[in-house]
């Protein structure tokens, strides 16, 4: 019975071209300098980074850019030991929201420098409120893994 | 500095996403047909309506049918197009013409492609292909088990 | 039948290659709009209903989810419907019963499609299952070429009467688009243009297709208490109707083609409308192949089947005509999938609002909006009016 049920494997590839616009843009412009930068909505006071064309809560456009910090905590990470087809990079790696000094929300990234081996190593390298750095790629192409990832600051600092 | 539209960043991307499809019964013997060059009906028990390729049932009735018929091998085309252009990911390669043929004794209509004539000149096709034309199934040598293991339906001389 | 629902009115973005925005800031223009022009204030909304074609096309899946700020969605909810070609009428349909069935009292209605981002033909072969007919249907040219193509000899209309006809709808279709302030392609074209250029589907060629374009169009439905505080004129839904096929191309006739049909009729007879062609005052009816157009004006009864060639070479269709079509320029000018649909909705309620600008059906009451989808599957037919 078992053999009479055949599959068929099949792969779908769809090329796509996503438009950036211009906030992204300065954005993406922003990392091939090594910056990180956000942009404030003149409303509620909130810095949001990566720069958004406008705010989500007072639906204003924003145009007031800011630098912000490279360095920030930790909110909340998860582990993922074991490749999956599309992941990014090779497993493992950690994925992190991490709150950069002087902005609101969190900043989606991978984290490095710690022994990733498996989840207990990372959780004695990692808690909420660890603070955290970019480390940058040396070539730039301004994409968002031009930022390598976030390494944890040595306690000693 | 002012950004122009140009100037926008465009990020390239390619999805592609793996799938496993599962044949079932019904369709894994339809194929294992098409290996023993045959081709495969099934007569719904209601409306009494050959349909090709196989069905488990009947979409009209809602009853299950398990009344296999091998059904002819040749036909009369019903429409036809021929594809002049071509897209990515095309899985097949213009020109070509694809058909809705009428298989004797079937009621319904089977998509494939006619061929076996030359599709260089579209007025020339024009002239020689016609709807309610007599087709024929012309069969690869090597057999998948694949709906192109009918290479064509080719005029009936 | 439920309780009566008014459209409050539209924003639609300009169309084209608009790699000028992200597609979320494409969105936003069309949302912004239709509350710019309403003056509604996005906190009085109950709820969005939101849709594209297919999922994928933009290389996101779920693009309600994505566009959840722009659509001022966080904290309501928010419905998605994909009916590939038809959605933008089925958005329409899911924003109707839900002010009709008193669950709601203002819903945004939004549909979008970012076409350039993609490729458009790459992603409708993945609505055709992988095992049997995903190798012969040649996009979608290749579906409604086929359909056509059949048509035409069933009802045995010569090969240079149907292409005449669809050479005066190409000519007339691009030149209506530049009164059309949102439109995509306009152009003016003659006729040795049309009829010799490039083939795509023997015998469609490329002035028979429309293009593949990035836009979105936002709507707002609205119960009768919410139309009365809004004091402006509003237009009224008098009937709606959808209806599809079988799944499997081939199972079904497609020339006499009975979704289309059914879902005029499930309209028609909502609406109280028994003669369309003279009750209805302006018709935007889904037109991205010329030839698909015709077959259209038979299948809803605009005229007898067979007749429609004849009836577009005597101009009883054009923008002077008995009952115009697609005064827009309609889908062969602009043609962003998930928004299509929904195009024709805002374009029909502008002609019953007398609000469609320079090109105003003057005097127009009774419309028709009309969206189809799938591998020729699926029909969707709305009809607004001036009055409730
Ligand atoms: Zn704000
Ligand atoms: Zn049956």
């Amino acid at each position: 019975m078992e053999k009479e049920f055949n599959t068929f494997k099949n792969v779908i590839r769809l090329p796509h071209k996503y438009a950036a616009g211009p906030t992204y843009t300065k954005f993406y412009n922003g990392l091939k300098e090594s910056k990180i930068l956000g942009t404030r909505c003149p409303s509620c006071a909130v810095t949001f980074v990566p720069a958004r064309s406008f705010c989500p809560k007072c639906m204003k456009n924003l145009d007031t850019w800011v630098e912000v910090a490279q360095e920030g905590e930790v909110q909340t990470w998860t582990y993922a030991g074991k490749d999956f087809f599309g992941i990014p990079g090779k497993a493992p790696v950690v994925i992190v929201l991490v709150k950069l000094d002087g902005t609101e929300g969190s900043f989606l990234h991978l984290i490095g420098g710690i022994n990733l081996e498996s989840a207990d190593t990372v959780k004695k390298a990692l808690r909420k409120g660890t603070r955290v750095k970019a480390v940058w790629n040396e070539e730039k192409k301004g994409h968002m893994l031009d930022i390598k990832y976030f390494a944890p600051l040595s306690k000693k600092r | 500095m002012e950004m122009k539209h140009e100037d926008y960043y465009i990020l390239e991307d390619q999805v592609s996403i793996p799938y496993e499809n599962a044949y079932g019964l019904t369709w894994t013997r339809f194929f294992e047909g098409l290996k023993s060059e045959k081709i495969f009906g099934s007569r719904c028990g209601k409306c009494n309506r050959v349909l090709v390729p196989m069905r488990s049932y009947c979409p009209r009735c809602f009853i299950e049918i398990d009344d296999t018929i091998e059904v002819s091998q040749e036909g009369a085309i019903v429409a036809w197009v021929l594809t002049e252009y071509e897209y990515f990911g095309m899985p097949t390669k213009p020109p070509f013409i694809g058909a809705l043929i009428r298989l004797d004794g079937t009621d319904c209509e089977f998509v494939h492609l006619v061929g076996g004539i030359d599709l260089s000149n579209p007025d020339q096709v024009r002239k020689t292909v016609k709807n309610g034309m007599k087709v024929r199934a012309v069969w690869k040598e090597e057999k998948k088990g694949h709906i192109l293991d009918i290479k064509y339906f080719e005029p009936v001389k | 039948m439920g309780r009566p629902v008014a459209i409050l009115g539209s924003g639609q973005t300009v169309h084209g290659r608009r790699f000028d925005v992200s597609y979320p800031e494409l969105v936003k223009e069309a949302v912004d709009a239709v509350f710019e022009t309403t003056g509604i204030s996005p906190a009085d909304i109950d709820g969005v209903v939101f849709g594209t074609m297919p999922s994928m096309m933009e290389g996101v899946a779920l693009t309600h989810f994505y566009f959840a700020d722009v659509l001022r969605s966080v904290g309501k909810p928010i419905l998605k419907t994909e009916t590939c070609g038809s959605t933008g009428v089925s958005l329409a349909i899911t924003g109707y019963y839900w002010i009709a069935s008193g669950m709601a009292d203002l819903v945004l209605v939004v549909g979008s499609e970012k076409m350039h981002e993609g490729d458009a033909q790459a992603t409708m072969t993945t609505v055709l299952e992988p095992f049997y007919q995903r190798f012969f249907i040649s996009g979608a040219p290749g579906v409604f070429s086929m359909q056509s193509q059949g048509w035409t000899v069933r009802f045995g209309i010569p090969e240079d009467k149907i292409r005449a006809a669809a050479t005066k709808l190409s000519i007339d279709h691009h030149h209506d688009a530049f009164d059309n302030p949102y439109a995509h392609i306009k152009k003016r074209l003659t006729e040795d243009e049309v009829n010799n250029a490039r083939i795509i589907t023997y015998p469609v060629r490329l002035w028979d297709v429309c293009p593949t374009s990035d836009g979105a169009c936002a709507m707002l439905f609205a119960s009768e208490k919410a139309a009365k505080k809004l004091g402006k004129k509003v237009a009224w839904v008098k009937g709606v109707g959808y209806s599809g096929d079988e799944y499997w191309f081939g199972d079904s006739d497609k020339a006499e083609w009975q979704c289309a049909i059914s879902a005029s009729r499930q309209a028609y007879e909502m609406a109280g409308i028994k003669n369309p062609r003279k009750e209805l005052d302006v018709a935007e009816v889904y037109n991205p192949f010329t030839f698909q157009e015709l077959l259209f004006y038979e299948c809803f009864g605009f005229c007898g089947f067979g007749e429609a060639c004849d009836l577009t070479l005597k101009g009883v269709f054009g923008r002077d005509g008995e009952l115009p079509i697609s005064p827009s320029g309609g889908v062969l000018c602009t043609n962003p999938i998930g928004a299509t649909g929904l195009n024709r909705v805002a374009e029909a309620a502008l002609q019953v609002t007398g609000q469609a600008g320079a090109h105003q059906i003057p005097g127009a009451k009774t419309s028709l909006a009309h969206a189809m989808g799938g591998v020729v599957q699926f029909n969707g037919v709305m009809i607004l009016g001036s009055e409730k």
